[in-house]
């Protein structure tokens, strides 16, 4: 099924030969056509896991089916309520840890992105250049020594174990958020800082009344990727969250695959299904932001 | 990533600014704008330091000792190139996860943007609807690299899974795909490339600043569309091929939380999904050789510095920039 769809995805825009003049209306229902397949084929994986979601243990063997014979939505109760502590705790450390790192990364690298894309300072070149290097820096290089260093200072395991998932964020360490917001403040006519300049603006006036209200579709566009990647993320949290209480729901949801058991994955699929229910509500409510908005982008893809 | 400002050509602002009037000796806070940027800057500058700078030197200083995580700081070993040592002559597995992430970013990562590449190509035309199309194409996406989708993957090339009952409407006899050493990489391979939605959404802009006289003048010259797509597209577009590889290929290095989910943390079946992060997981955070796991991180730098390095010099070859400035 996937092969059939990449041959035909790799043989460029040409599916159709033209004879001497193809009519417009044939050649665009054979590419609607082709597009629909290949959506069909894209999108099945995510309606198999809602339709999974909802049959019972004997059905996800042997009914290949979207639709479930038997709509079984008791799923969704037993998973909630599956471990020792509820997928509400779950959602819910997952949101602050989400939220936290939001309005982190909208603070400090708005503020980094004013002074690199307007300020004159001494080393600003260096600087620059340093931010740029780190947007290809791995993240998993530095685990293990930020681990050892967080664990140091006693904030893994500590009374408020997000610490270490939050810190960073607060200190614009998310260079990509950082170049996106400079490209986007250059792109603000330095007119207006010359006239608050001349009104007796100074550089803390002119982010305050110039720069900060200006910059809200760049500020909006880091907001939602950073919700969305923090939601997703799963490697830092793994890392640093021990107790069960503390764990946030890609960390919970793996604990699924430690039962083997058939009856759980009824239940596993239901909690899949709520943990992509706020990045597709965003999806939802922001799409043509979302693929119009960060064609500079492409980071995490 | 041109990073000259234009001059900005826009006309003066209309309107006032609100400016707060309490605005005390204009001049002096000026001269002062060098301490601004950095009143500005610091919290990016502790960052710097303290999550970036500070940790990566600590973890050169651990590659070269036998730190675990239970050792207090003054009882460290100094061991020397122990620890490159095995990496390089002893340590099968850890060649064996080498080799399964170049295999897997060698394979994936071409596929992923040919796929990106053909379907935006499909969709470069406008018409009702086509917005709605880039958006489901990009879904997948966007639900990017989370643990609920690797279930869903791995439950669905499991034996009694979707895509052998598939299989089996052909009369075609499925496998266990994830608990086979021969498939269970390539099932991570066909979910990354499933995923192409991000580059997918990069080459429609880029396809968006070919200039159209260009494919005219190709017609009128007798080009068809093979020789068009050829010819006009794809040397126009070479920047954004080119920004995308790059991009694609460090993700693809970086692959862990599928092989995670596929293998519960292990690697399996038989180390074949055993992805350098996710060997560096086990090695620092599960057996806690935490010295050894720095070694191997900062080997890993190095790699993904060279392959860059390696792609950018190969770029200038095919990278064609229509303004005429190499970069």
């Amino acid at each position: 099924m996937v092969t059939q769809t990449e041959a035909v995805v790799t043989t460029p825009a040409t599916a159709s030969t033209p004879t001497r003049r193809p009519s417009g209306t044939g050649r665009h229902l054979g590419r609607l056509l082709i597009l629909v397949a290949i959506l069909a084929v894209v999108l099945y994986p995510l309606f198999w896991m809602i339709g999974t979601s909802v049959k019972s243990p004997e059905e996800i063997v042997n009914n290949i089916g979207l639709l479930p014979r038997e709509f079984t939505p008791g799923n969704y109760p037993d998973g909630w309520s599956n471990f020792d502590v509820s997928f509400g705790r779950f959602f819910l450390n997952s949101a602050m840890v989400s939220l936290l790192t939001v309005l982190g990364n909208a603070v400090s690298c708005l503020l980094a992105a004013y002074a690199f894309a307007r300020l004159k300072f001494r080393l600003r070149g260096f600087w620059f250049a340093i931010m740029i290097g780190t947007l290809l820096l791995p993240g998993h290089v530095l685990i293990v020594p930020q681990y050892i260093l967080f664990r140091t200072f006693d904030m893994v395991g500590g009374p408020w174990p997000y610490l270490p998932l939050v810190v960073p964020q607060f200190l614009a360490t998310e260079a990509f958020f950082v170049f996106l917001m400079v490209q986007f403040i250059r792109g603000i006519p330095r007119e207006l800082d010359e006239a608050a300049k001349i009104d007796g603006a100074s550089p803390f006036g002119i982010f305050r009344h110039v720069i900060l209200p200006l910059s809200r579709p760049a500020l909006v566009t880091t907001a939602i990727f950073s919700f969305i990647w923090t939601w997703n993320d799963f490697f830092r949290q793994l890392v640093y969250l021990s107790d069960l209480e503390d764990y946030t729901v890609p960390v919970a949801l793996t604990l699924f695959i430690d039962s083997t058991s058939q009856s759980a994955v009824g239940p596993m699929f239901a909690m899949s299904v709520l943990s992509l229910l706020p990045v597709f509500l965003f999806f939802v409510a922001f799409q043509r932001m979302l693929v119009e908005g960060l064609n500079t982008s492409g980071l995490k893809g | 990533m041109a990073l000259t400002t234009a001059p900005s050509s826009t006309p003066r602002a209309t309107g006032p600014v609100r400016t707060p009037a309490d605005q005390r000796g204009s001049g002096r806070i000026w001269q002062r704008e060098g301490l601004a940027g950095y009143v500005f800057l610091s919290p990016w500058l502790i960052g710097l330091m303290a999550i970036t700078a500070v940790p990566m030197l600590l973890s050169l200083y651990l590659s070269f000792t036998n730190y675990d995580i239970l050792t207090p700081w003054s009882e460290i070993e100094w061991v020397g190139l122990a620890n490159y040592e095995r990496m390089f002559t002893s340590d099968a597995s850890y060649w064996h996860a080498v080799q399964v992430t170049l295999s897997f970013a060698l394979i994936a990562v071409p596929l992923k943007l040919a796929a990106a590449l053909g379907v935006a190509l499909l969709l470069n035309r406008a018409w009702r609807g086509v917005g709605l199309f880039r958006g489901l194409f990009y879904l997948p996406s966007l639900l990017g690299g989370s643990v609920a989708l690797a279930i869903v993957w791995v439950s669905m090339f499991n034996r009694d899974g979707a895509f052998n009952s598939f299989l089996s409407l052909f009369g075609i006899e499925g496998k266990p795909w994830v608990n086979d050493p021969e498939w269970a990489l390539e099932t991570l391979m066909v979910l990354a490339i499933w995923q192409f939605g991000a580059p997918m959404v990069i080459f429609l802009a880029g396809l968006k600043q070919v200039p159209t006289e260009l494919y005219e003048a190709a017609s009128v010259d007798g080009a068809g569309k093979v020789r068009q797509f050829l010819s006009v597209t794809l040397p126009m577009l070479s920047p954004v091929i080119f920004f995308n590889l790059v991009l694609e290929t460090i993700n693809g290095f970086q692959g862990f939380t599928s092989a995670f989910v596929l293998s519960n943390g292990t690697g399996g079946p038989v180390d074949s999904t055993l992805m350098y992060t996710l060997n560096l997981y086990i090695k620092g955070f599960v057996d806690l050789e935490m010295g050894y796991a720095s070694a191997m991180a900062w080997v890993f730098l190095l790699a993904i510095a060279v392959i860059t390095i390696v792609l950018f010099s190969t770029g200038r070859f095919w990278v064609h920039y229509s303004d005429g400035e190499g970069r």
